[in-house]
C-alpha cells in the first residue's frame, strides 16, 4: 500500500509566545512535529506494518527550511521518504494557499490512503488536511478515533459532539487523526540513524507546477497579539467550612452565573 | 574544535528527553520509595536502542560515539538518575569490557544480546573488603579441569538479580596480589550462583543493588575474561569507561535539580515578587549553570578520547567524574536551598536529586581514588 | 449587492443545536449592521418545520434542503447541496458553528467554493470599511489574531457559547424557499453505517453553560463521583485534563485542553487541576474560572476568577450542599 502522511511542523506547545514586527516570533523557540500529526503518523507506520512488504510511506509538509527536522524525525519514526514543499512564495500562505501547494506535490505521488492530524496546535484551524481532499477530489473523514481497512474499503469511527460514529469510505480517502487514535512511537536509535540516508525532496512551486499567483492567500492576518491577560481573582484560603460557602455566595451574588 | 552536537544527536536527545519526560517520570516517587526496579522501563531503553550505544553494528550495538552515550545517561538521569545508572552499569561494566578484553567468540556470544538489551549485564568487582583497594579480593577461583570454580561474595552490585551477564573479579594467587585477580563472565542460573541481600540506600533507590553469592560456581574456561592474572587490568580499564557514565549521570543529576529550582524561583513569591527576583537566588542560580556546562565539556572531553579507545580516558574520564559528581552534589543542594521547606519535603524533586547525587562521588571509585587517578597521571613521568 | 449573511443552521433530529441559535441571534446584529439580510439555511431530512423557529431568532430568509440522504451529516453530501445553494445565492458571509459537523464542513466547502475560511472564531465585528473581522484564538490561547478577507463569500465557524442567544421574537416571519437537493454522485462514497450517542443526561462539553472538570488531584477514577454529584445539582458537564484522562480515569472525549476539546462556558469550575498550559489553552475564554487546588503555587489560579486553596475533597461536598441550598 502507499500511504501520505501530512505533517505540520508546529511550536513545541510550552512555547513561549513572543510577538515582535507584527508576527509571532519563532526565536528560540522549540519545534516539534504537531502533535495530531504525530497520531497521524502512528497510524501510517502500524498499517504498513500490517501490510508488510510492498508498503511503502511517504510523509509531505510545506514549510521553510526548517521543517527539514520535522520530516528527518518522521522518517526516523519509521516513514520512509519524504517531500519539502518550500517557496517564498508561500511565505504568509493561508489553508487555501497551503492546501494548494501540497495537493499538487501530492499529484507525482502514488496513494491509496492519507493521513493527517485533525488540526495544528500553532493557528488551530484545522483546515488544510480536508482542503487538500478535496483538490484531490477524493472523500475525508475528520476526527477518527479507530481505523480498518480491507485495502479496499476503510471503516472508521469518528468523534461527533456527544458520541462517535462508524463511517464506511472507499480509498483513496483522506483521515485525520483525533486523540486517541492510538499512542504513537517515539524513533528510536536504529530509525533516527537510518533517517539520515532516507530520500527527503524538496520542491520548490515550480516543481510541483504552480506559479506563486496560484497560491495568492485568500485570507490576510491584520493583526496579532497577545491576549489579555485576565485580572487577578479572589483567592480564598482557610477552612473549607467557611471558604466553600463563600464561593458558592461569590457565585450567586457577585458574578450571578448560578 | 566544534561545540556543537550533530543533527543526529539532537534527534537522539529530544527522543531521550521526550521519552524520559513521558514514559519514565511518571510513578517515579513511587519508585523511590518502595525502592522498585522498574523492569518495564530498562525493556523500553533496550527498546529504542539506548544500551548498547557504542559497540560496532556486527555486535548489536550502534557504532555511535561516547558523546552520544553520554547524552543518553544524561538525558535519562535529568529525570531519573535510577534509570540512568541502570543502563551505565549496564553498558560501561559489562558490556564494554568483553568488547575490550573479548575473545571473538566471547565477543559473538555475549555482546549482541547485551547490545541490544535482550539481556541485562553487571559488574561484579567491589566485595565487603575490597573497595577502592582491590587487592583485598578474596573471591577465589580455582582451575579444575576445563572449568573455574569460584567462592566468595560480591558486595554493591548494580544491576544485580535483574541482570543476565555478570562481569565477575575473583583471586587465583594470593600471592601474586593484583596480578592473581582474574575475570569471568557469569550466567544467572548458572549452579551456585545465588543473590543475598538488596541494599536499602539513600538514593538512587529504584536501582537495583544486590549482594552476589557464589558457592562453587563453575564456569567453563572459555568465559574467561582477558586472561589469568589480567583481572585487575580489566577492572581498572572498564572502570576508565565507565567513570564517563557516572560523570554523564552526575551531570543529569545536577541538569535535573538545577532545571527543577530554575523554574520554582520563578513561581515561588516572597516579599511580592518571584523570588529569582533576587540578586541572592540569581547568583546561585548562574553558578548553578556555570558549574553543570564545565561538568559537561569535561565529560565531552573524556568522551573525544574514549571514543578512540585512548589510554587518556583514564585521566580525563577520572578528571570529568570527580568534577561533575561534586558539581552534581553542589547544584543538587543548592537546588534544595532554592526550595526552602519545599525543598527539603517528597512533595517536590530537590531532595531525591539531592540524595541521589551523593552516591556519584562514591562508586565507581570515590572522589579521593579520582584525584590519586590524576596525580599519578601528572607525575608519572 | 450583497446577498446577506447566511447561517448554516446545524441540527439533530429536527432540534436545533444551540450554537445555531447563538449564530442566528448575533447574525442578525452583523446583518443589521451592513443593511443586508439575514438567511438560515437548513440541511437535513424532515426539518422543515424548524423555518419559524430560525424566524423567530431573526431569519429573514430561510433556506430547506430537505432530503433523506442527508439525515445524518456527511461531509460530500452536505458540501454539494451547501455549495450549489451558496454558488447560486451568493451571500457576502457565512457562518457555521465550530462544531464536529461545522469544523469538517467548513473547510471541505471553502475550498470547493475557491474561498478562504476562518475556523473556531470568537469575534466578529465590522471596520469602519464594513469589511468583517475575525478573531481567532491561537497557539493554544497565548495569541490572538484578527483576520479578514475581500473574498466573496467569507466561511468562517463560529465557538459555541461566544455569542449570547437573543429572546426568540415568534412574530417574526421569514421567505421559505427550498434549495436544490441535489448531490453528485462523487460526493456519496462516504457512509455512515452506526451513530452510537455518549448516553449521559448532562449537557454536551462544548455547549455546556458550566462545566465541571477534574484534574491529577482527583486522585482516581472513583473520586469523579464528588464531581458528578456537583455537576448535575448545577447542571453542568463534566470534564477532565489531560492528566485524568492519560491516566485512564475519564473518557478521551471528556478532555479539555489543547488536544482535547476548548470550551468556553460562561462557569469553568477546576478541581484538582494544576493548570498547565495546554489546559488553559482548552479553557481560556471561559467567562468565570474557579480553581480549587491546595497547592497555593498551582497555575490556575493565575486565571482563576475565584479559587479555593484547599483539599477538593473536603470542598467540592461543601459546594454541592450550598448549591442544593440556592435551589
Amino acid at each position: 500500500m502507499n500511504i501520505v502522511v501530512l505533517l505540520k511542523q508546529t511550536f513545541d506547545t510550552e512555547a513561549k509566545i513572543v510577538i515582535s514586527g507584527g508576527k509571532v516570533d519563532p526565536t528560540g523557540v522549540t519545534l516539534v512535529i504537531n502533535p495530531y500529526d504525530e497520531f497521524a503518523i502512528e497510524e501510517a507506520l502500524t498499517l504498513k506494518e500490517a501490510q508488510g512488504e510492498g508498503s511503502e510511506i511517504t510523509v509531505v509538509t510545506a514549510g521553510g527550511d526548517v521543517a527539514e527536522q520535522a520530516l528527518r524525525t518522521a522518517l526516523a519514526m519509521g516513514c520512509d521518504k519524504s517531500i519539502l514543499v518550500s517557496d517564498e512564495a508561500l511565505d504568509g500562505a493561508d489553508e487555501w494557499a497551503a492546501a494548494e501547494a501540497v495537493a499538487a506535490a501530492l499529484k507525482d505521488v502514488e496513494y491509496d490512503i492519507i493521513f493527517a492530524g485533525r488540526i495544528a496546535v500553532d493557528d488551530a484551524s484545522g483546515q488544510v488536511a480536508v482542503r487538500v481532499a478535496e483538490a484531490l477530489g477524493i472523500p475525508s473523514v475528520s476526527s477518527i478515533l479507530k481505523f480498518e481497512t480491507d485495502g479496499t474499503v476503510a471503516t472508521v469511527t469518528r468523534e461527533i459532539d456527544g458520541g462517535n460514529e462508524i463511517i464506511e469510505v472507499p480509498l483513496p480517502a483522506m483521515l485525520t487523526a483525533q486523540k486517541g487514535l492510538n499512542e504513537p512511537r517515539l524513533p528510536n536509535m536504529m530509525g533516527i540513524m537510518k533517517a539520515k540516508s532516507k530520500p527527503l525532496e524538496k520542491k520548490d512551486l515550480a516543481a510541483v507546477g504552480k506559479a506563486a499567483g496560484d497560491v495568492a492567500a485568500k485570507f490576510v492576518i491584520d493583526s496579532v497579539s497577545l491576549p489579555t491577560p485576565r485580572e487577578a481573582g479572589t483567592i480564598l484560603k482557610g477552612e473549607a467550612a467557611e471558604t466553600a460557602p463563600e464561593l458558592v455566595r461569590l457565585l450567586h451574588e457577585e458574578a450571578k452565573v448560578i | 574544535m566544534d561545540f556543537q552536537y550533530t543533527d543526529e544527536q539532537l534527534m537522539i536527545k529530544d527522543m531521550v528527553r521526550k521519552f524520559a519526560e513521558e514514559q519514565v517520570a511518571p510513578g517515579i516517587e513511587e519508585r523511590d520509595e518502595k525502592e522498585e526496579f522498574p523492569v518495564d522501563l530498562w525493556n523500553a531503553c533496550a527498546e529504542l536502542g539506548l544500551v548498547g550505544i557504542t559497540f560496532p553494528e556486527e555486535y548489536g550495538g550502534l557504532g555511535q560515539d561516547y558523546v552520544t552515550y553520554s547524552l543518553v545517561v544524561e538525558e535519562l538521569s535529568r529525570v531519573d538518575p535510577s534509570l540512568g545508572v541502570t543502563v551505565s552499569a549496564h553498558a560501561s561494566l559489562c558490556a564494554n569490557p568483553i568488547y575490550m578484553f573479548g575473545t571473538d567468540e566471547q565477543k559473538k556470544k555475549f555482546l549482541p544480546p547485551l547490545a541490544t538489551g535482550q539481556k541485562m549485564g553487571a559488574f561484579g568487582l567491589t566485595e565487603a573488603m575490597a573497595g577502592s583497594d582491590a587487592s583485598g579480593t578474596r573471591t577465589t577461583a580455582v582451575k579444575e579441569g576445563n572449568e573455574y570454580v569460584i567462592n566468595g561474595s560480591k558486595v554493591f552490585i548494580t544491576n544485580g538479580y535483574y541482570a543476565d551477564t555478570y562481569v565477575i573479579t575473583a583471586q587465583m594467587d594470593k600471592e601474586k596480589g593484583n596480578k592473581g585477580i582474574a575475570a569471568f563472565i557469569l550466567e544467572k542460573d548458572t549452579p551456585g550462583f545465588t543473590f543475598g541481600k538488596k541494599e536499602k540506600k539513600m538514593g538512587i533507590r529504584s536501582s537495583a543493588t544486590y549482594e552476589l553469592v557464589f558457592e562453587n560456581v563453575r564456569i567453563p574456561e572459555e568465559n574467561l575474561l582477558g586472561g589469568e592474572g589480567n583481572g585487575f587490568k580489566v577492572a581498572l580499564q572498564t572502570l576508565d569507561y565507565g567513570r564517563i557514565g557516572i560523570a554523564s549521570q552526575a551531570v543529569g543529576i545536577a541538569q535535573g535539580a538545577y532545571e527543577a529550582a530554575l523554574k520554582y524561583s520563578k513561581e515561588r513569591e516572597q516579599f511580592g515578587q518571584p523570588i529569582s527576583n533576587f540578586q541572592i537566588t540569581q547568583f546561585k542560580l548562574a553558578d548553578m549553570a556555570m558549574q553543570i556546562e564545565a561538568a559537561r565539556l569535561l565529560v565531552y572531553e573524556a568522551c573525544s578520547y574514549a571514543s578512540k579507545y585512548d589510554r587518556a580516558t583514564n585521566y580525563y574520564a577520572a578528571m570529568a567524574k570527580v568534577f561533575a559528581s561534586e558539581t552534581a552534589n553542589k547544584v543538587a543542594t543548592q537546588a534544595v536551598q532554592i526550595f526552602g521547606g519545599y525543598g527539603y519535603t517528597r512533595e517536590y524533586p530537590a531532595e531525591r536529586f539531592m540524595r541521589d547525587a551523593k552516591i556519584t562521588e562514591i562508586y565507581e571509585g570515590t572522589s579521593e581514588v579520582q584525584r590519586m587517578v590524576i596525580a599519578a597521571n601528572i607525575l608519572k613521568d | 449587492m450583497a446577498n446577506g449573511i447566511w447561517i448554516i443552521i446545524e441540527q439533530k433530529d429536527a432540534v436545533m443545536k444551540k450554537v445555531s441559535f447563538e449564530m442566528l441571534s448575533e447574525g442578525r446584529k452583523i446583518a443589521d449592521q451592513a443593511g443586508e439580510p439575514l438567511t438560515a439555511v437548513i440541511v437535513g431530512s424532515g426539518i422543515a418545520g424548524l423555518a419559524d423557529e430560525a424566524a423567530s431568532y431573526g431569519a429573514d430568509k430561510v433556506i430547506i434542503i430537505d432530503d433523506e440522504k442527508l439525515k445524518d451529516y456527511t461531509t460530500g453530501a452536505y458540501t454539494s447541496v451547501l455549495n450549489q445553494a451558496i454558488s447560486s445565492g451568493e451571500p457576502s458571509a457565512v457562518l457555521i458553528g465550530n462544531t464536529a459537523i461545522g469544523k469538517d464542513l467548513a473547510p471541505r466547502l471553502a475550498q470547493r467554493l475557491g474561498v478562504g475560511a476562518a475556523t473556531d472564531v470568537v469575534e466578529v465585528a465590522y471596520d469602519a470599511d464594513k469589511l468583517l473581522k475575525f478573531t481567532r484564538s491561537v497557539y493554544g490561547g497565548k495569541a490572538v489574531t484578527v483576520t479578514s478577507t475581500e473574498v466573496r463569500p467569507v466561511l468562517a465557524t463560529v465557538r459555541p457559547n461566544t455569542f449570547a442567544v437573543s429572546e426568540p421574537d415568534t412574530s417574526r416571519k421569514a421567505e421559505t424557499v427550498n434549495g436544490s437537493a441535489d448531490i453528485d454522485p462523487a460526493d456519496l462514497k462516504a457512509v455512515v453505517k452506526e451513530i452510537v450517542m455518549a448516553t449521559s443526561t448532562r449537557p454536551e462539553l462544548i455547549e455546556a453553560e458550566i462545566i465541571v472538570s477534574g484534574g491529577r488531584g482527583m486522585k482516581g477514577p472513583e473520586n469523579f463521583a464528588i464531581l458528578e454529584e456537583l455537576a448535575d445539582v448545577i447542571g453542568a458537564a463534566v470534564g477532565a485534563s489531560r492528566a485524568a484522562v492519560d491516566a485512564g480515569w475519564r473518557e478521551e472525549m471528556y478532555q479539555v485542553g489543547q488536544t482535547g476539546k476548548t470550551v468556553s462556558p460562561t462557569l469553568y469550575i477546576a478541581a484538582g487541576i494544576s493548570g498547565a498550559i495546554q489546559h488553559l489553552a482548552g479553557m481560556g475564554t471561559s467567562k468565570y474560572i474557579v480553581a480549587i487546588n491546595k497547592d497555593p503555587e498551582a497555575n490556575i489560579f493565575t486565571l482563576a476568577d475565584y479559587g479555593i486553596v484547599g483539599d477538593l475533597f473536603e470542598v467540592v461536598p461543601l459546594l454541592t450542599e450550598e448549591f442544593k441550598k440556592l435551589q
